[in-house]
């Protein structure tokens, strides 16, 4: 049956149209139901296909037909499997999907999950069930009427033999359908009758219900405001962003300092600065919103505030930030000086919302005592183990339960009243401080996806055992390398090998050596299962105590790994080189290889270091080990940089996965040796592939710090009388070289402190910036990708791809003539591998608390930075960093002044005094000040 | 964007393999010695066939077989927003050529030396399809004015969106930017004698969504055949046999 549909369109340029589409009605759209007594058989072609049915089969569950707000509201319930026999209406999706696409995927992957019964009836295209829209009746209208015949089709498809219920919260809808004979029924009243009290907790609180919660209000009547500025309506809004008044841009909020966000508007061409929780007015992080700049001379005054605002907010221990992304940033406090009054930076407000971010958030209850009457409803307030979110308000019934439980809770609104947003529980992860528990909370919080993977994505793996098979050996593509003396250097228990060297001195005098990188794309193809999971996940996770891959075991830890005395399929990079490291020439090939030993870090040092051995493999490290230092010597004169960390390493009881012992990764000469043909291979591929595709190469850069970036390093070399030159990063890291201070670590700690300072390098495909910009400001050099890592990083399978397609072995994929996907997949690929880091920082955090838990100790620690009442340290020696407290807290000082120039914090006696880069001796402690929640304490002795 | 849901239905309610509704009817023009108009879905075209008869302009006259022309236009209602289409513009006059070509390649003009066919097709509504529909209507009109054939010319479109094959693309689903193959065959001789592709597609995949087109061509054919024998038998009563 063929309907035609009518309406009208504004199109961008703002005219409207008319749109006539076809709307075909089918007899082939069926229930669902297992056990429908019309069912198709040979002599009934008529009736309903069931082999596609999805629902329960027991006719005695009841089928639930959902109405839009429902599914809209409630979509966390809906996750819970005790919601089942759902049949989700191809109205409700098409309305959902309009209003909020979160929902709408998660709805989606709900349908297609196949243990849950989730059925999509299409009733849009049924011929029994499309509605056509009366005349002057709204869009809501029509659609509520098309649910409710649904629902009114399924009660009289299925008779007697099964109850149909529709859910709807919708008062109206709900009478009209009982007027018409249908049994239907609000979200609350249906959990109830399903007897199970915790569901209740899920179940979204309307607005207008809300009454219990002003009660609690009104105990406190001075709170009983309005808190917030009401947000702009949409449509003044868009008229403010048109006339410039407004900007737009997404919220960053500061990790550190949750009273403060940036917003980067395009139109200013700089970041908006909002301080304090009434101007970022109930805006969370990640949100898009419209910002009002405040008039000029109210750009200082805030600033101070907002100091005064961050002193409340305690300081947790943390692991000492890597790059200027990790760390808090600074704000300019040396601009209070009066000479500097020119604000630099504008600040502003937030008027209006435009999309929101809300999804679930991780963390636990804050602390609080049981309410007398236990079973009720209670109200407790959430905290995000993530600060950057505020506190959230829920309503339990659980209350005793969650207390102790890391909980996982979702956000539904946020009025002006109310100093915190409104959510509800979500599900529990489990025990605060169990490691299990903790370590999950870190994979959720940085959106790792650590489930195992799918069957499709296995199916494409090569069948086990595999070997290299003898039509590899003849592939003309593929070079036969076996003879070549080929070694692996990696640190101890290494099992994903993804690179192997060889060296081999030539007639002439001449090195041939070779970088061997697994090729993962001859496993990996684009467009399967497994390709897609891989670019999903962008990068291998490694936590203190597992390892999360971004391919299948397999081929991480067999097919792909450069094991010894074993044949293995590999892409190699080979270069001619005089004994001066001069590179002569250059090819690049696949090749099959076998490599003849797998050696540590430890082992290779040890073998160069003893002068007795002479066997081959120890000559050709050494001759390795000479070119990869004068290569370093040559890099360094560019201008790279020797930036230092504060890297970590765990020992770890093979039995119940504590932490036995922890130290600062110790880099030795082999380590730097490998690090150095890997950044000449990689030199060496970013070359070619540009020089091939200069609009879609995947490349890697690393953008020169700003001035303002570097000012706390400046700041603190000029506390104590060290002047840098930040001119160039051959200057910087020439007076980073001077800077020898009386004590060894000292040079160390102003590395470490510039490496904080710098912003992380990024991937980014060649077409979308200008080769100016392809610089790599830490390795000097002026090209670099990745392409050394395969097996755990997913930029190596692209530029592996690019590589072979330049050579001609492959034709280039298809992805790769679509730039704006490919700009997506950069960005995805940067986005992952940032969550990587910091949930495997947050991994080492979390095991130095369970290290420290039972060993209270005293050690040496470094002042980083000097606070009005206190100081943070820096502990070298487990590359930890917190605050330490002169004054108790909520004290403000007064016995105490801080220096800002010299950078020094003084007893007023004059008695005792701490400056910045000072050593003080510490205790270093874990207490539970309340109880369930563990936290490091740093005292002085 | 989703052009083809889960479910298995496309955005107007069709499966991927099925085509839009097909109407036809022949006998538009009564001045003309034949016309057709043809439906696909929402796109509607009417063609007259003028001939075979003398050739206008004596310099084109062939000796040996006729001479085919033909002339594609688009009503300027025939899109939503009423435009002004300047007469002979590149689109048309490409479609225009495709046409001839698709019809020169059935008519057996060796038959008729010296003389001229004038083919006219006129899109009335636009829906995507339009050349399909064009050929479709032609080819009825062609049998209406009783020019004979070698057999008659039907033909389809087909295109690959959301990794699926899906017959008879619609406006919307036409302008997806993804890849839209115009079949042309002559089902009785199993030839095709039209094959139009933008954009690119892998071979094997091209394969199949070519498939599909030939399919959709051949059920257009069977169609048409239904409708010409109606209108035979039409004719037969008129007659009063």
């Amino acid at each position: 049956m063929l309907k035609s549909k009518a309406f009208s369109r504004q199109t961008r340029q703002g005219k409207v149209v008319k749109e006539v589409r076809e709307h075909y009605l089918r007899d082939d759209i069926y229930c669902g139901v297992p056990y429908c007594y019309n069912k198709k058989t040979e002599d009934n072609d008529k009736g309903c296909d069931i082999s596609s049915a999805r629902l329960s089969d027991s006719p005695s569950t009841t089928i639930l037909v959902l109405d839009t707000n429902v599914v809209l509201n409630q979509i966390d319930l809906l996750e819970n499997p005790a919601m089942d026999n759902v049949v989700v209406l191809s109205v409700v999706l098409s309305e959902v999907k309009n209003k909020n696409i979160a929902v709408y995927n998660r709805l989606r992957a709900l349908c297609s999950n196949s243990l849950r019964k989730f059925y999509v009836f299409s009733n849009e295209h049924h011929k029994d069930t499309y509605v056509t829209a009366m005349a002057g009746e709204s869009p809501n209208d029509r659609n509520d009427r098309a649910i409710r015949k649904a629902a009114k089709w399924y009660q009289d498809h299925l008779g007697d033999a099964a109850s149909v219920l529709l859910i709807t919260n919708d008062r109206e809808n709900k009478k009209k359908a009982i007027e018409e004979g249908i049994s239907a029924e609000t979200i609350e009243c249906y959990v109830k009758s399903l007897g199970q009290p915790e569901l209740l907790d899920l179940i979204v609180q309307p607005p207008s219900e809300d009454v219990i919660m002003d009660d609690v209000e009104d105990l406190r009547p001075s709170k009983r405001k309005v808190i917030y500025n009401e947000h702009k309506p949409m449509s003044e809004i868009t008229s403010g962003l048109l006339r410039g008044l407004l900007h737009q841009g997404k919220l960053r909020v500061n990790r550190f300092n949750p009273f403060e966000a940036y917003v980067g508007s395009e139109s200013i061409g700089d970041e908006i600065i909002i301080y304090g929780r009434a101007n970022i007015n109930r805006a969370f992080d990640g949100d898009i919103v419209a910002v009002e700049l405040l008039p000029q001379e109210q750009w200082h005054e805030e600033k101070s505030l907002a100091l005064a605002d961050e002193e409340d907010e305690e300081e947790d221990v943390h692991l000492a930030p890597n790059s200027a992304d990790d760390a808090p940033r600074v704000m300019n406090q040396g601009q209070t000086a009066p000479e500097e009054t020119k604000p630099s930076r504008p600040t502003g407000r937030v008027v209006g919302i435009i999309k929101r971010n809300w999804h679930s958030y991780c963390g636990s209850l804050e602390p609080m005592p049981m309410p007398a009457g236990d079973g009720g409803r209670a109200h407790a307030l959430f905290v995000s183990k993530d600060r950057r979110f505020p506190k959230i308000r829920i309503q339990t019934r659980q209350l005793g339960n969650l207390l102790d439980k890391r909980i996982i809770v979702a956000v539904d609104s946020w009025d002006r009243l109310s100093r915190f947003p409104t959510g509800h529980y979500v599900r529990t992860i489990g025990e605060i401080g169990d490691r299990d528990t903790e370590t999950e909370v870190v994979l959720i919080e940085n959106d790792i996806d650590a489930r195992p993977f799918s069957a499709q994505v296995l199916a494409c793996l090569p069948p086990l055992p595999w070997s290299v098979s003898s039509q590899d050996l003849t592939n003309p593509i593929r070079q036969d390398l076996r003879h070549l003396r080929v070694c692996s250097v990696d640190p101890p228990g290494c099992k994903d090998i993804d690179d192997a060297l060889h060296c081999m001195p030539l007639p002439n005098g001449n090195f041939e050596v070779g970088v061997h990188i697994a090729d993962v794309t001859n496993f990996v193809h684009p467009g399967t299962p497994l390709d897609d999971e891989a670019s999903q996940r962008g990068t291998s996770v490694y936590l203190v105590e597992r390892r999360i891959d971004m391919l299948p075991k397999p081929l991480t830890e067999d097919i792909c790994s450069l094991r010894s005395d074993v044949e293995r399929l590999a892409f190699s990079v080979i270069w001619e080189m005089t004994p001066d490291a001069e590179i002569i020439s250059t090819r690049y090939t696949k090749s099959v290889i076998k490599s003849c030993a797998a050696l540590s870090y430890v082992e290779a040092q040890a073998r160069m270091d003893d002068s007795r051995l002479v066997d081959p493999i120890t000559s050709d490290l050494r001759n390795l080990n000479k070119l990869a230092k004068i290569m370093r010597q040559r890099r360094i004169d560019r201008g790279a940089l020797t930036l230092a960390s504060a890297e970590v390493k765990f020992q770890i009881d093979t039995e119940t996965h504590d932490p036995l012992d922890i130290g600062m990764y110790q880099i030795r000469e082999a380590n730097q040796m490998i690090e150095e043909f890997m950044l000449a291979a990689n030199v060496a591929v970013a070359e070619q592939i540009l020089k091939h595709f200069p609009l879609c190469a995947l490349l890697r850069r690393h953008p020169s710090p700003t001035k303002e970036m570097l000012e706390p390093l400046l700041r603190t070399a000029e506390a104590v009388g060290l002047s840098l030159d930040v001119t160039s990063s051959k200057a910087l890291a020439d007076s980073l070289d001077r800077a020898k201070g009386d004590d060894p670590y000292f040079n160390k700690l102003i590395r470490i402190l510039a490496t904080r300072c710098m912003t992380q390098a990024v991937y980014f495909c060649s077409g979308d910036l200008s080769p100016p910009e392809y610089l790599h400001y830490g390795l000097a050099s002026l090209l670099y990708t990745h392409f050394t890592s395969p097996i755990r990083r997913y930029a190596d399978v692209i530029v592996h791809r690019l590589l072979a397609a330049s050579l001609g072995i492959y034709k280039l994929p298809g992805v790769f003539q679509d730039r704006p996907k490919l700009t997506s997949i950069s960005d995805n690929l940067n986005y992952r591998h940032r969550n990587a880091q910091m949930a495997s920082r947050a991994s080492v955090e979390l095991h130095t608390l369970i290290f420290f838990r039972k060993r209270p100790t005293d050690t040496e620690a470094r002042i980083v930075k000097i606070r009005s009442n206190g100081f943070i340290v820096f502990v070298p020696k487990y590359g930890i960093e917190g605050p330490v407290y002169l004054t108790p807290k909520g004290d403000k000082g007064g016995e105490w002044t801080v220096d800002e120039k010299q950078q020094k914090i003084r007893k007023l006696d004059g008695s005792v005094s701490y400056g910045v880069l000072g050593t003080v001796r510490i205790h270093m402690e874990v207490v539970e000040p309340q109880p369930n929640r563990p936290k490091l304490q740093l005292t002085l002795v | 964007m989703e052009y083809v849901n889960p479910e298995g239905l496309r955005l107007d309610g069709r499966r991927p393999m099925e085509m839009r509704q097909l109407r036809a009817e022949i006998g538009v023009v009564s001045r003309a010695d034949g016309s057709a108009s043809f439906e696909m879905g929402n796109t509607k075209v009417i063609a007259a066939v003028y001939g075979p008869r003398e050739v206008q302009n004596r310099s084109q006259q062939m000796n040996d077989q006729a001479l085919v022309r033909c002339e594609y236009s688009m009503a300027n209602f025939s899109t939503g927003d009423r435009r002004r289409k300047t007469k002979g513009d590149r689109r048309s006059t490409e479609i225009s050529l495709v046409i001839r070509q698709t019809m020169e390649a059935c008519i057996l003009t060796n038959l008729m030396p010296r003389s001229q066919i004038d083919i006219y097709v006129q899109v009335l509504q636009a829906d995507g399809g339009t050349r399909s529909a064009c050929i479709n209507a032609a080819t009825l009109a062609l049998a209406d004015a009783g020019i004979p054939m070698r057999d008659l010319v039907t033909s389809c479109s087909a295109g690959y969106l959301n990794s699926t094959p899906l017959l008879d693309l619609n406006y919307l689903e036409d302008s997806a930017g993804g890849a839209d193959v115009t079949v042309g065959i002559l089902p009785k001789l199993d030839k095709v004698t039209l094959l139009q592709m933008d954009a690119k597609l892998p071979m094997d995949i091209f394969e199949n969504v070519m498939q599909l087109a030939v399919e959709g061509c051949k059920a257009v054919d069977s169609y048409i055949r239904e409708i010409l024998l109606e209108n035979t038998k039409t004719l037969e009563i008129h007659r009063g046999v």
